[in-house]
């Protein structure tokens, strides 16, 4: 006998819940909103310490991304005051306050990338209606903005990876051609296509989850993260080279003097190039470039 | 992924076990090894475009439950694009048609009634006694079909049959001729014979690519995957794109060129000028294998024949050549200097230099490459034939590496429009109507009565050919935009339109396309398996069976015929195109639609049914039902040959094949294998001869119609010679002006085909890409006080539409220019485009308009 698939599926997506997120999709935010405000005053809510607040942000799921603008998490915190216009002057309805039981502090709005990304206005409206700074006004260009880092987390399932031409998190990035690059590679496995790999820059990168809720996936394989979570860092002592190079314009020691090799006739180097290089070694003829050679290796025939 | 209560259960027991274990699995994973239990996979020819990939579909319980690219397919190597990669849901959209819809008021058709369901047999029944009426008030051109180049093989074959013999009517088109016309008509003048000379090899080859007019970066993505492993990996490879706007192929350009619209006429003789100018060209190839030609200037846009552009060209629609000598050539192109030439097309002159420097470096291979910039062009056969002589005057022409190259939109565009010839003024395997012995040839094949088809100019043997009217035939051609511009004077009354969405994809909707079909004189029919906008503006429409749905075979780019079975059935009572076009037939009788004269020659015929003497005429019909099988032995349905009680597809191809691979035919170049061996292969090249593939034609050793010791032989021409042709720059139809101040330019996005009727009915797709934008300089938007995401207006002399400013996204246009896509039915900006046509290739130009942009 085989269950109505409905209620196969249905268990499934229970399962699936088990690892993953909440989908918020059918709360009522302004309801909710509007009951938040009621009972903003209530002395259940100051209760709560701060302490549990701490617990709270430094166990926020992983997919609740804080509006543009926010300071860092724990000066966040101390800074909204849970008034909620954020989410009022949000005009996608992307945001979300947390709710109590939540996993993010009571009050305080996220947004969930897969679902309702950060549409990037241009005016800011939820960093202007912030009455406190917790959404910092110094954020004038949305660009600038750091929500969170998107990270190509799963490389075997991208297709990308494999060959396919989608590239729709390159294609619906706002900072276009910056944040996401497409980084062309020879194809081993098929011999004679390219393949695309979407790679992430942070320097450009401002965590709006547009390629989230774009991927073509079942589950994203690009996926914003909170920056603490998705940025790696270098050992501070340590320098790529070659960007120090570049940035400097020049080499950062004082250059070789030019160097000489012993070589035979025909051969060359290029210390900086190819290294060795064999003169005539692609011409197709059986003749040595110095006919010296030829006159001094005796007949060709076998 | 759907799991099946088993399929729980034992993921279920996994996980349990593993979280004992401390191991949290993702569900998926867990069932993964043996979900695939089951699945019966077999190969078939992805559904969107030209290029021709080759997918394995995975079939379970009468469902396409999986599917891949196929590994082992020369073309793509398992790979897809992002609409391949879901191809199985285009078949699930919720809004599948399963049932014919006639528009019906009280129980009775009625041009304005609402849409209700009938029987097959009503819905033929009352086309039926439409086109009947239609055929015999209004003539040859009183009845229409506007078919595809997406339709199969054999679908293609069964409707030119039912036009051009059943009904003795020419108004057969497909939507190609929005598509590849251009293309076309420069083949036949250049060469003589239709389809590139070249094959995807060619992008291995080559140590040059130019794109002219080609955004291969989203059109032929897997192609495109190609040509840039080449240029990653080939020491000196160089790409020049060419185009009205920056596109996604300008990421990999070396010379990425932006030229004024209508320039690339000046840009490519400006070329011819260089080679010449600096002796570069190849003279021994010129003199053995080329002709001098020109070709008659000023000869208008192809708009009605009452617009003002029109009465004003001096030689409208000629296009007949006349013999030049090499240097009178040489002077018709002089005047195209780098410096004239970089100011006309705003292409700095360093660039151009660089451009014409690798066509005339002898050492370089060059690949060029176009698509719709060159063929929806109102010079396009000109434009593709500049490029033809740039390649012949280098002698850069069929030999691996060396090839211009035109690519096909559509999947089928070469092997159902063309080769199977379904224009108006086109037979099978590149015979014309206008040939008295090519339409004898036909009719001798089909064992029909000397003079059933109509000739281009309604004569045979220099005698007026009879109507069913008693009237003499007359003039029979009609092209795609002549259609709806005849159904909106009432010349033709009946349209069928078949496995295309032209309300949505022909221009100039407001003006022609809608008052045409709504026209109150005229049946219009629509088969479609989704409600398109040309459903919507139907009289009956029809569902159809698409795709895997029924057996089918396409043929590519680069002459590669892909047959594939039938996987899983259609929808409720939805039926193939082939089967549409065999049952209508069975509607309607020879002598309803011959004249007398005709039936006296087989008087057996008159009471018979088209069906009858088309399809059940002793060829079509040899092939018994039999079980489709592979090789492991899955067996597969096949709808049609149930229906009919014959094996359609494999009677209708090797009748077809009479045409292009039997003795004595007239033009030979397009020979290809038996029907059993395309099951067999992931496609073969024609000319297939004696079971090998054809790489590069026209050249000794890789083409078997090239004799030892000719080298380069141009066989579609008598005297195997190639056609240089000379032609000028001239202006486009409706540049610019004060009031509409900017170029409109439309064309596609990588994430969806054509109208969107499938992909736009693909969840992650219409997500990825909703809704079409206008994408336009920042500077030309804040001009117009329109930032970023602002709703515009987009108005042009003809309509107006509304959607949203995109001056940032993977189109970058130069100020002066706007770029929209055509696929969204909520955006249909086939409202503003101009019915201005290339006047020899009859090829609308959707890339040249006027439009004036306001805030919304």
């Amino acid at each position: 006998m085989v269950l109505p698939l409905l209620n196969a599926t249905k268990l499934k997506t229970f399962l699936l819940q088990m690892s993953d997120s909440k989908d918020k999709n059918e709360l009522n935010r302004r309801q909710f909103l509007g009951n938040m405000l009621k009972t903003a005053c209530g002395v259940g809510l100051v209760g709560l310490g701060l302490a549990a607040y701490s617990k709270r942000a430094s166990t926020m799921p992983a997919n609740y991304i804080r509006p543009p603008g926010a300071l860092p998490e724990e000066d966040f915190l101390g800074a909204c005051i849970r008034c909620g216009l954020c989410v009022r002057d949000c005009p996608y309805d992307i945001l979300f306050l947390g709710e109590v039981g939540d996993e993010v502090a009571t009050g305080t709005p996220y947004f969930i990338a897969r679902t309702g990304p950060c549409e990037m206005c241009e005016e800011i409206p939820c960093v202007v209606a912030c009455p406190t700074n917790a959404l910092d006004h110094d954020l004038k260009d949305i660009e600038e903005s750091r929500m969170g880092l998107a990270v190509l987390i799963d490389q075997e399932t991208c297709i990308a990876f494999h060959g396919l031409r989608c590239e729709v998190c390159f294609n619906v990035c706002p900072i276009r051609n910056r944040a996401i690059t497409l980084d062309m590679q020879h194809n081993p496995r098929s011999g004679k296509h390219a393949l695309f790999i979407p790679v992430v820059h942070s320097d450009a990168c401002t965590g709006c989850g547009l390629c989230e809720r774009a991927c073509i996936l079942e589950e994203a394989a690009i996926k914003v993260f909170p920056m603490h979570l998705a940025k790696g860092q270098l050992g501070s002592h340590y320098r790529l080279g070659w960007k120090e190079k570049e940035k400097a314009g020049e080499a950062l020691v004082t250059p070789d003097t030019e160097h000489r090799y012993n070589l035979p006739d025909g051969v060359r180097y290029d210390l900086q190039g190819e290294g060795l290089i064999i003169d005539g070694e692609a011409e197709e003829t059986p003749f040595s470039s110095n006919p010296l050679d030829t006159l001094n290796s005796g007949f060709m025939d076998k | 992924m759907k799991l099946t209560r088993r399929d729980f259960i034992k993921s279920n027991a996994v996980a349990a076990a593993a979280s004992v274990a401390g191991v949290t699995l993702p569900v998926s994973s867990a069932v993964a090894a043996d979900a695939d239990d089951g699945i019966r996979w077999d190969k078939a020819a992805c559904r969107y475009c030209g290029t021709g990939c080759s997918v394995l579909m995975g079939v379970r319980d009468g469902k396409v439950v999986a599917s891949q690219g196929d590994p082992d397919a020369p073309v793509n190597k398992g790979l897809n694009c992002i609409k391949g990669y879901f191809l199985p849901k285009i078949l699930y959209g919720e809004d599948r048609l399963t049932k014919p819809l006639l528009r019906k008021t009280n129980g009775k058709y009625d041009k304005n009634g609402k849409f209700e369901a009938v029987s097959w047999e009503e819905a033929f029944q009352t086309m039926a006694e439409k086109w009947v009426a239609a055929r015999k008030a209004k003539g040859p051109k009183g009845v229409g079909m506007f078919g595809s180049g997406q339709w199969t093989v054999w679908e293609g074959y069964a409707a030119q049959k039912l036009l051009k013999a059943g009904f003795r009517s020419n108004s057969l088109e497909p939507n190609a001729r929005h598509c590849m016309a251009s293309a076309v008509g420069a083949f036949m003048r250049a060469f003589g014979i239709d389809e590139p000379m070249g094959c995807y090899d060619d992008l291995e080859h080559a140590d040059v690519f130019v794109l002219w007019g080609a955004n291969m970066a989203e059109m032929h993505p897997i192609l495109w995957s190609r040509l840039t492993d080449t240029r990653l990996t080939k020491p000196g490879c160089e790409v020049h794109v060419l185009s009205t706007f920056e596109h996604r192929c300008y990421e990999l350009a070396d010379n990425g060129m932006i030229f004024e619209p209508q320039t690339d006429l000046a840009i490519l003789n400006y070329i011819a000028n260089y080679i010449i100018q600096n002796k570069a060209y190849n003279k021994e190839f010129i003199d053995k294998h080329v002709n001098f030609t020109k070709t008659p200037t000023d000869i208008g846009y192809g708009l009605r024949a009452t617009d003002p552009r029109e009465k004003a060209a001096k030689n409208r629609n000629k296009g007949k050549l006349s013999k030049i000598s090499f240097e009178e050539y040489a002077k018709s192109v002089e005047p195209y200097t780098l410096e004239y030439t970089s100011k006309l097309s705003k292409v700095p002159k360093d660039q151009l230099l660089k451009l014409a420097k690798a066509y005339a470096d002898p050492n370089k291979k060059v690949a060029s490459y176009w698509t719709m910039g060159f063929n929806q062009h109102t010079r396009g056969v000109w434009v593709n034939g500049l490029c033809y002589n740039v390649h012949l005057l280098m002698g850069k022409i069929a030999e691996p590496g060396n090839s211009p190259f035109s690519l096909t939109g559509q999947p089928s565009a070469c092997g159902t429009a063309r080769e199977v010839g379904t224009f108006t003024h086109r037979l099978p395997a590149d015979l014309v109507t206008k040939k008295d012995a090519h339409c004898k040839f036909a009719e001798k094949t089909w064992k029909l009565p000397a003079g059933t088809i109509p000739r281009a100019n309604g004569k045979t043997d220099g005698a007026d050919q009879t109507d069913i009217s008693g009237k003499p035939m007359g003039k029979t051609l009609i092209h795609a935009v002549a259609m709806h511009r005849a159904l909106n004077d009432g010349k033709m009354n009946t349209f069928w339109v078949m496995c295309n969405n032209n309300m949505q994809a022909a221009a100039n909707m407001n003006d022609e396309s809608y008052p045409g079909w709504r026209n109150p004189d005229n049946f219009i029919t629509v088969s479609d398996p989704y409600p398109t906008v040309s459903a919507q503006a139907a009289d009956l429409i029809l569902p159809t069976a698409m795709w895997i749905e029924k057996e089918g075979a396409y043929g590519n780019a680069e002459r590669r015929t892909q047959f594939w079975r039938q996987q899983v059935a259609a929808p409720g009572e939805s039926k193939s195109d082939v089967w549409q076009v065999m049952e209508f037939a069975k509607y309607v009788k020879v002598k309803d639609v011959w004249p007398e004269d005709l039936i006296a020659k087989m008087p057996e015929y008159a009471d018979k049914t088209l069906f009858d003497v088309l399809y059940a005429n002793g060829q079509v019909d040899k092939f018994p039902v039999e079980q489709v099988t592979d090789s492991r032995g899955n067996k597969y349905e096949n709808d049609e040959s149930k229906d009919f009680g014959f094996y359609v597809q494999k009677g209708l191809f090797e009748e077809y094949r009479l045409f292009n691979s039997a003795e004595g035919i007239p033009k030979k170049g397009h020979e290809m294998a038996d029907f059993d061996a395309y099951h067999k292969v992931r496609g073969l090249r024609w000319p297939v001869i004696d079971g090998k593939e054809t790489l590069w034609r026209f050249r000794e050793g890789y083409d078997p119609h090239v004799a030892k010791g000719e080298g380069v032989k141009f066989y579609g021409k008598p005297d195997g010679r190639a056609n240089i042709i000379t032609a000028p720059y001239e202006p486009a139809a409706e540049p610019p002006d004060k009031e509409y101040d900017l170029w409109l330019c439309t064309g596609r996005v990588l994430e969806h085909w054509h109208s969107g009727s499938m992909t736009r009915r693909v969840p992650e797709l219409y997500r990825a890409v909703p809704d079409a934008v206008v994408y336009m300089h920042p500077k030309d938007a804040k001009k117009r006080r329109l930032r970023n995401g602002a709703n515009a207006k987009l108005t042009t002399r003809r309509g107006e539409i509304v959607c949203k400013v995109d001056t940032k996204g993977r189109n970058k246009c130069p100020e002066g220019l706007v770029f929209v896509p055509w696929f969204d039915a909520g955006r249909l900006v086939n409202k503003l485009t101009l019915d201005q046509t290339d006047p020899l290739s009859k090829e609308t130009d959707y890339k040249k308009c006027g439009v004036k942009i306001t805030r919304a």
